[in-house]
């Protein structure tokens, strides 16, 4: 009996606490890796609940002998695997060179997919050319993979006279309608009940496009997915939502989102809407997974939830530190691997490519994506006058400027000529 | 018309661009009858929100629209304004010109991030290769023993954002031009239905029995489209000695307290409060030297401090007496004191005899 008399337990606060803090022994041995090849793959027109069980199993296609198993093989030639594979090392490779340049001061900002390419360049492979993609901020493999060009990313980025944005956004937040590739938004979530709204609007129509979209594990606790989710499982929407499970939302682990107590792709079975678990670093499973979800999706079927089960092996961009908050040995121990090598690995396994040929491709990559800053920096980087003229702050707010627009930046242009009035320019 | 308002501020009923049958609506009929002409005119046009469909609407806006265009173009969605707005966003990505309904404008809080981070910022943040070109409707205001909950009048949220028009018809003749053009605008566009005078205009005399429509010009509408253009006032009275801001329903109750005090007041009813007219609000202020604002939100950071500011900065030299602001009081709405917040005739008199004593 406690003082008010009552006999009643006391109640106790769970707060999660991930496994690992900054200098623990990692030890993944006890995640449940199922095995490659054994996983059933149901019919794309399948009722829901036949997905079910995937939720909490995990899709996997290559195996440690670094050759494709079962059903989930997506049997794709060689040639769109070296594609895959390139593709996802010039996301590495531009990665890498970004993260410099942002020490170097030319930008403000940058964020690295590293681990995680699969999920998006593998991914976009499954997709048809115009269907729709509303990504987060880490899907810079889907521009890649859609073969958008190296300077137009890194003019963006530099906030220079030659990003095609304007440099109105943060950098990362790219935005391609040519490519049907939405607006980045940094308030996540955000576009889940967006890519739900294309898929309604071009099931409408009787168009064929399908939506898709990528969002972190973290910010599937954002309202928006429970609106996302509702409104594609009542309208049957052709979307498919990717949640990138990376364990990692900067500091906070995926516990912080639920994950101590059911799979990401299990919420799916709420909504009895098709969900599939898989492995985010297997780019075999990657691609099957999201082409079993386009073809659903066109044939009418459905919408599905994928889980991609990766890890972020970098920090959640340059403004943090993960060795703050997170054991270093993480990386290392993590027991899925990387999905360059191991496409790389099936590859050579297959006898379709060879380490020198990887090595020379790195290096051509790397070079490539050398040339590509050269070209962005003679737009400019970040803070050094290239910018766009002040007016253009002013446009686009509305599609014709209104009248208090018109005057702040008649007051913008005036203040930025008291202080260069020898620079007329503007 | 007087030279000022052939310049600016515009007289109701106006020559619009409709030709045809002239009808007899009131407010809801008048947003029908738009509604009505719009998915007649464009297949990208798209309705949806909480009951609108089979039901209707609870205001019946939409009643009989689902049935005369279809499920895929008018139709039903779940609780969830987060939604309702971040589809419509998806929607105008994909080319179409949805029309989200918000049951009452005391429920948009959810959709806020969808309205102000996406809808609004999209055209800005994409270079304009997206736009969200959507008009989100919804009723406002109070009187109708709503309580908190279903009265309150959030318009200064919307008008504070960049990047979203908004919206406020007083009459079934502007709230049918005014929603069309709203529609086929660009941008996003928050149009705010005074639900106190959907049937009828609202004196602010709560204990006299409730007015129809029926006898006024304001209710003669054209059944075939025509449009108002946004960023335009309306003068709803000439005077001298007073001008008066206001929009939905405080329009009519300021009307009616000012012929029963017998002024000659100047009153302009706003009908945008983003982009603002404000050549009118200039224009009206010089001529007559004083100003009373009056809106039913609340009134700390309200729409009339804004009104209040951009007078003072454009037209103190022509000012003879403090700007007056007459609004609802900094608490919730509440519902068996709806009247004691509501800022009736009692205080916008009190507020005139302050102005002229000057």
């Amino acid at each position: 009996m406690d003082e008010t008399g009552s006999n009643r337990p006391k109640l106790a606060l769970h707060v999660p606490e991930p496994r690992y803090r900054p200098g623990d022994t990692v030890d993944f041995s006890d995640l449940r890796i199922s095995k490659p090849g054994e996983q059933p793959r149901p019919d794309e027109a399948a009722e829901a609940s036949e997905t079910f069980p995937l939720c909490n199993d995990l899709i996997r296609v290559l195996g440690d002998d670094n050759q494709a198993h079962g059903p989930w093989d997506p049997r794709l030639d060689a040639e769109t695997l070296r594609s895959m594979l390139r593709e996802m090392a010039l996301v590495r490779a531009f990665d890498n060179r970004m993260y410099r340049a942002q020490r170097q001061g030319k930008t403000s900002f940058y964020m690295k997919c590293t681990g995680e390419e699969a999920t998006s360049v593998c991914a976009t492979h499954a997709l048809a050319g115009d269907d729709m993609i509303f990504p987060s901020y880490r899907q810079q493999g889907c521009l890649i993979a859609r073969g958008y060009e190296l300077t137009e990313m890194i003019n963006q980025i530099y906030s220079n006279k030659a990003d095609k944005l304007k440099g109105r956004q943060l950098p990362i937040m790219y935005c391609s309608k040519r490519l049907s590739f939405f607006s980045i938004s940094g308030n996540l979530a955000t576009q889940l009940p967006q890519a739900t709204g294309f898929a309604m609007a071009s099931a409408s129509k009787g168009d064929s496009r399908i939506a898709a979209t990528w969002v972190g594990e973290g910010s599937t606790a954002e309202g928006d997915f429970h609106s996302a989710l509702t409104f594609a499982a009542v309208y049957n929407a052709p979307v498919i939502f990717n949640v990138i499970n990376n364990q990692w939302a900067i500091s906070s682990f995926s516990g912080f989102a639920g994950a101590e107590r059911a799979t990401f792709a299990a919420r799916a079975i709420g909504y009895g809407m098709a969900g599939l678990r898989v492995d985010g670093n297997d780019p075999l499973a990657v691609f099957a997974a999201e082409r079993w979800a386009a073809d659903r999706a066109r044939a009418n079927a459905g919408p599905t939830l994928i889980e991609h089960f990766t890890y972020r092996a970098e920090g959640h961009s340059t403004s943090d530190d993960p060795s703050a908050y997170r054991s270093a040995e993480e990386r290392g121990e993590w027991p899925l691997g990387d999905p360059v090598m191991r496409l790389k690995n099936h590859l050579i396994a297959l006898g379709e490519w060879t380490e020198d040929q990887q090595e020379a491709m790195d290096k051509e990559l790397d070079e490539m994506v050398r040339k590509a800053m050269k070209e962005a920096e003679k737009n400019g980087i970040l803070g050094h006058g290239l910018h766009h003229p002040f007016h253009t702050m002013f446009e686009d707010v509305f599609e014709e400027l209104p009248w208090h627009l018109e005057e702040q930046a008649d007051q913008a242009i005036r203040e930025r000529q008291i202080k260069f009035p020898e620079d007329p320019a503007e | 018309m007087n030279e000022m308002t052939t310049k600016s501020a515009v007289k109701t009923p106006e020559a619009g661009e409709a030709t045809g049958n002239v009808k007899h609506m009131n407010m809801i009929e008048a947003i029908n009858s738009a509604l009505d002409n719009m998915l007649d005119r464009d297949d990208d046009v798209i309705l949806l929100g909480e009951d609108i469909g089979y039901f209707g609407g609870v205001f019946r806006c939409t009643a009989g629209l689902q049935e005369k265009y279809g499920k895929t173009r008018v139709f039903d969605t779940p609780i969830s304004e987060c939604g309702i707005i971040g589809v419509a966003v998806g929607m105008g990505a994909y080319g179409l010109r949805p029309v989200p309904e918000i049951q009452f404008a005391d429920y948009i809080y959810p959709g806020l991030d969808q309205l102000i981070s996406e809808a609004a910022r999209l055209r800005y943040r994409s270079a304009a290769e997206f736009i969200a070109p959507m008009t989100v409707r919804s009723p406002f205001g109070g009187g109708i023993f709503g309580g908190q909950t279903h009265s309150q009048s959030p318009e200064s949220i919307f008008t504070h954002v960049s990047g979203l028009k908004t919206v406020i018809p007083s009459t079934p003749y502007d709230a049918k031009g005014l929603l069309i053009s709203c529609i086929e605008d660009n941008d996003p566009v928050i149009f705010f239905e005074p639900k106190r005078i959907y049937n009828g205009p609202f004196d602010g005399y709560y204990d006299k029995p409730a007015k129809s429509w029926k006898g006024f010009d304001e209710a003669q509408v054209p059944e075939d489209y025509y449009k108002i253009p946004l960023g335009k006032a309306r003068m709803v009275t000439e005077g001298d000695a007073m001008t008066i801001l206001a929009y939905g329903t405080m329009v009519h109750v300021v009307e009616s307290v000012t012929r029963a005090k017998g002024i000659d007041a100047e009153i302009l009813d706003l009908r945008t409060l983003v982009p603002l007219d404000i050549e009118a609000i200039e224009a009206s202020v010089e001529k007559t030297g004083r100003c009373m604002i009056v809106h039913e939100a609340t009134r700390t950071s309200g729409f009339g401090a804004e009104l209040s500011a951009m007078v003072q900065e454009r037209c103190f030299y022509h000012l003879e007496a403090p700007i007056e602001r007459v609004t609802g009081f900094d608490t919730p709405y509440p519902h068996s004191l709806e009247w004691a917040y509501f800022p009736g005739p009692v205080r916008i008199g009190e507020a005139i005899d302050k102005l002229l004593s000057e």
